[in-house]
């Protein structure tokens, strides 16, 4: 009977949605167009490239093409093994380092949780950088290596293990978070072992978030050519060859085939993630009682150990990116200097490149944010959901989380660069870059924005209109305000994601709004990995502070709003 | 016409009857419950009069005015929701003022409307608290003045007190009555709670599965059930289905009960008899109406007791029915009640009424 209560009679959309004011569903349509330009577009365009030969005609020449290759079927095989191995070591480390700071009573939680997510703050490729000054030719610890060099897989997979590990620390915190006390009082009350225990019920709470976190190592992994282009040396994956053929042999229908590989994949684990996802409903029902671990050292040091040594060295790889900016040779010059940023400044165009993308982080982050909060509000807040329009919306929405920067950024070329587009001005400008920066990193802000909305009330609206009062009144003085934690948190993700981002920018800048995060790879590739490190050491300083800017400003917020957010159930 | 005019209304969710043919007609004044299990469409008759749902058939007269398809702002109603929906971020005094002229002129005037429903719903003084530090029953007290602030026609009321615990619950519902007779504003409540019902309304309208089952005033509702189900859900009800054997006496196995009302002999019926209306006797001689009953098992509810009872004399009959009754503790006190033994107990005619609906 309830079930009928809930989901029958009172579904989601109320029913004056049929007759949604024309504003409203007008910005909806806006949003939906702008997706469908900067995504699907360009994955249309994508598609059409690789499915189409040369004659017009549809076919799978250019697979056949691709198949035939030297070396292809090596690439494939690599990336595939690489993934494998980096998401085998990633997840481990990331759910023992989740569990220490969730499950046990280790002192100075927020300060571990903001090292284990350090990374985050710099391109994927500072890790490589640091990895090559710690083992490479003139590495101090190269001997640890056992005389294997680390260009190649060693290299990858290190680097991308450092790169991966906050992204699934991310999930598996999370996923940790919520236990019911009530099921380990059981277990306890029941006489249960210390490991059944754990593998009864801590694990298959988590399982969802293991699952994705696998998912997300994965993608990860298949998708990221930063770190191969600076520490593969020879090694071939997919991800280098898509970047090789499209930007350094201008050939964009190879290109295209081998990104559309790289979706299938991502595409897979999307759509295990949100089978798995729709099963998890309801695994902790309202009535669960929090979970606060008690101290106990048989659990506690071992765990505190580990968190320690992994936190050092993530930052131990982190310093080497920083510290080899500011030293002469390493190592054989130790002498502290300037001149790698003064050489990037000066000869390398290190300084343009850091304010463009300062200009991008900023733009991406302040058109990016009202875009996604006020499309999420549409969909949840104006009784538009389950209209067409906004189920197109819904889909475009949770689509680029399976779509890898570089797939996008193939498609964003053949799309906007093609010479009967009247879009075409677009192509290489910064406007191009920021569109393309919130649609890459959409997913993730819709699903913050739309999590801060469902936890208002759902009657604020009707109450609103039973009063008189237009939508957009209360939209600024009550949904707005409740929300803004959400809105913060969106903007810092925006800003930090279009400062560090390799991935799709790469393939659509000019020389004029040359991204630093790119510049990085282009030096590196020149050799100069002194100015190359000072890039990223910049980038990390300017994302450290977006950070602290942002801690700072929800701070005030949060006391001078603390007499409604306190005991605010 | 009546103030509120509901005529035909229908709403269906897929393959799902959410409201079907329903007619009401509601004065001005009125406090009206709609009570019905959870699923029988009171809440969405609810939001359909609100506009916050949009009927597929039927239409909404309100004050002689066709409101079926205008938006809820272009209606003119008060809304009280069970999760109060306060605007966290807002005072107590904004929240009230919300729906008053924003304009600056009008300053005075909001503050002192304000200050009136705050003395109102008992909160004088609580301007600038935020609901977070309020209980639960004043945050509805508070809905309650927002709600009227604005002096709507008509008020609606969501299960305004199924989030309040047990005794803040029945003391609001007391508040609530008492203000709506005071304004004399016209009420629409929803509740799945049949005492609430029962204590707050002038009129109950009894839904089950998008259906309207029965309308009448409390008592009505809780003595002449039209049908079983209205029976048992309102109070305890034992239903008793027999076979008339003349004009006013029904036959039960060997057992011969007068009833209340004119019956056709032969035809089968259904009884609905209020445990409170069994009665005990003090003796074990023949008195009439009583019959003999085996007591099978006794609860105790503090109060009173429910005893369940097995007639004896049925006991021929295989399909001897159990009845329930309810004896007051006090009554009880230094009698020899238990299971196993055997009481004379009494069943007035006018308490056994045949339902109208056929058996």
């Amino acid at each position: 009977m309830n079930l009928v209560g809930t989901a029958g009679v009172r579904p989601g959309a109320p029913g004056w949605a049929r007759n949604l004011p024309s504003g409203s569903q007008a910005l909806l349509g806006l949003a939906a167009l702008g997706l469908a330009l900067f995504l699907l577009a360009p994955l249309a365009a994508l598609l059409r490239h690789s499915l189409i030969d040369d004659a017009g005609r549809l076919s799978l020449q250019r697979f056949a093409d691709f198949a035939a290759t030297p070396g292809m079927a090596t690439a494939a095989w690599n990336t595939l093994w690489v993934a494998l191995l980096v998401t085998a070591l990633t997840l481990p480390l990331a759910f023992v380092y989740a569990y220490a700071i969730q499950r046990s009573t280790l002192p100075g939680k927020a300060l571990w949780r903001s090292l284990g997510l350090a990374p985050l703050l710099g391109p994927s490729l500072i890790g490589a950088i640091g990895f090559i000054q710690w083992f490479g030719n003139q590495g101090v610890l190269k001997a640890w290596l056992g005389g294997h060099s680390v260009y190649g897989p060693i290299g990858i997979v290190l680097a991308t293990v450092f790169a991966a590990f906050p992204h699934a620390l991310m999930i598996l915190v999370v996923a940790l978070a919520t236990a019911d006390a009530r099921l380990y009082e059981a277990a306890d009350a029941l006489g249960a072992s210390r490991w059944r225990r754990f593998t009864t019920v801590t694990l298959p709470a988590a399982r969802y978030g293991l699952i994705s976190a696998a998912l997300v190592v994965f993608a990860y992994s298949v998708s990221e050519f930063g770190i191969p282009k600076v520490i593969g040396g020879n090694f071939q994956v997919l991800a280098v060859e898509v970047y090789i053929q499209a930007v350094g042999l201008q050939n964009f229908g190879r290109g295209a085939v081998v990104a559309l590989l790289l979706l299938l994949p991502v595409a897979l684990a999307l759509v295990i993630d949100r089978r798995v996802q729709r099963r998890q409903q309801a695994s902790l029902t309202a009535r669960a009682v929090p979970y606060a671990p008690r101290p106990d050292w048989r659990r506690d040091w071992p765990l505190q150990a580990f968190v320690a040594l992994v936190a050092t060295a993530l930052l131990a790889v982190l310093a080497m990116a920083v510290t080899t900016s500011f030293i002469a040779f390493w190592p054989y010059n130790l002498t502290p200097t300037l001149r790698h940023y003064v050489y990037g400044v000066a000869e390398a165009g290190v300084g343009d490149a850091y304010l463009n993308s300062l200009r991008l982080a900023g733009w991406t982050a302040l058109l990016g944010t009202p875009i996604v909060f006020v499309t999420a509000y549409l969909l949840e807040k104006t009784g538009a959901r389950g209209g067409r329009l906004a189920s197109a919306v819904q889909v475009l929405a949770a689509l680029p989380m399976g779509v890898p920067g570089l797939v996008l950024g193939i498609g964003s070329i053949l799309f906007f660069n093609h010479p009967d587009n009247p879009l075409g001005g677009l192509y290489k400008t910064l406007a191009l870059l920021v569109a393309t920066s919130v649609v890459h990193y959409y997913s993730a802000c819709h699903l913050t924005a739309l999590t801060a909305l469902k936890s208002l009330d759902r009657e604020f609206e009707a109450v609103s209109a039973s009063l008189k009062v237009p939508r957009w009144r209360t939209f600024w003085r009550v949904t707005l305000p409740v929300c803004l934690p959400a809105v913060l948190e969106i903007a810092r993700y925006l800003a930090i994601n279009a400062m560090t981002t390799v991935s799709a920018v790469v393939f659509l800048y000019a020389p004029q709004t040359l991204p630093a995060s790119v510049s990085i790879l282009n030096l590196d590739e020149a050799g100069e990995l002194g100015p190359a490190a000072a890039m990223a050491t910049l980038i990390v300083a300017t994302t450290a502070s977006f950070s602290a800017l942002h801690a700072l400003v929800e701070r005030r917020l949060l006391r001078r709003q603390q007499a409604w957010r306190r005991g605010a159930r | 016409m009546a103030h509120l005019q509901i005529e035909s209304l229908g709403k269906r969710y897929g393959d799902f009857v959410a409201l079907a043919g329903i007619d009401l007609a509601i004065e001005r004044g009125e406090f009206v419950v709609l009570l019905g299990p959870s699923g029988c469409g009171k809440t969405t008759l609810l939001r359909a009069i609100a506009g916050l749902e949009r009927q597929d058939e039927g239409r909404i007269v309100h004050a002689g005015r066709d409101i079926s398809a205008l938006p809820p702002g272009q209606r003119d109603y008060g809304i009280v929701f069970q999760s109060y929906a306060l605007f966290p971020n807002l005072d107590v005094g904004d929240n009230v003022a919300y729906g008053l002229d924003a304009r600056r002129s009008a300053r005075e005037g909001v503050r002192r409307r304000v200050e009136e429903m705050l003395q109102l719903v008992g909160l004088p003084g609580s301007e600038r608290k935020v609901p977070a530090q309020l209980s639960g029953g004043q945050q509805q007290r508070i809905a309650l003045a927002r709600a009227l602030a604005t002096r709507p026609d008509l008020l609606l009321l969501d299960e305004p007190l199924s989030a309040l615990d047990a005794i803040e619950r029945v003391r609001l519902r007391g508040e609530i009555r008492a203000l709506q007779q005071r304004l004399g504003v016209t009420t629409l409540m929803v509740t799945h709670d049949q005492e609430e019902a029962l204590a707050m309304a002038d009129r109950i309208v009894v839904m089950r599965a998008g259906r309207l089952q029965q309308v009448g005033d409390p008592q009505a509702i809780y003595r002449q059930p039209t049908n079983a189900f209205v029976a048992e859900f309102i109070g305890r009800s034992n239903l008793i289905e027999a076979v008339a054997s003349d004009a006013h006496h029904l036959q039960l196995g060997a057992l011969r009960l007068r009833c209340g009302g004119t019956l056709q002999p032969g035809r089968t019926y259904r009884f609905s008899l209020r445990p409170e209306d069994i009665r005990l006797h003090d003796s074990l001689h023949a008195v009439d109406p009583s019959v003999l009953a085996q007591v099978e098992r006794c609860e105790f509810l503090g109060a009173v007791w429910l005893v369940t009872l097995r007639l004896t004399g049925a006991a021929a009959g295989s399909a001897a029915p159990s009845l329930v009754a309810q004896f007051s503790s006090n009554y009880l006190a230094g009698r020899p009640v238990q299971a196993g033994s055997t009481l004379r107990i009494g069943i007035a005619p006018e308490h056994l009424q045949p339902l109208p609906e056929a058996a």
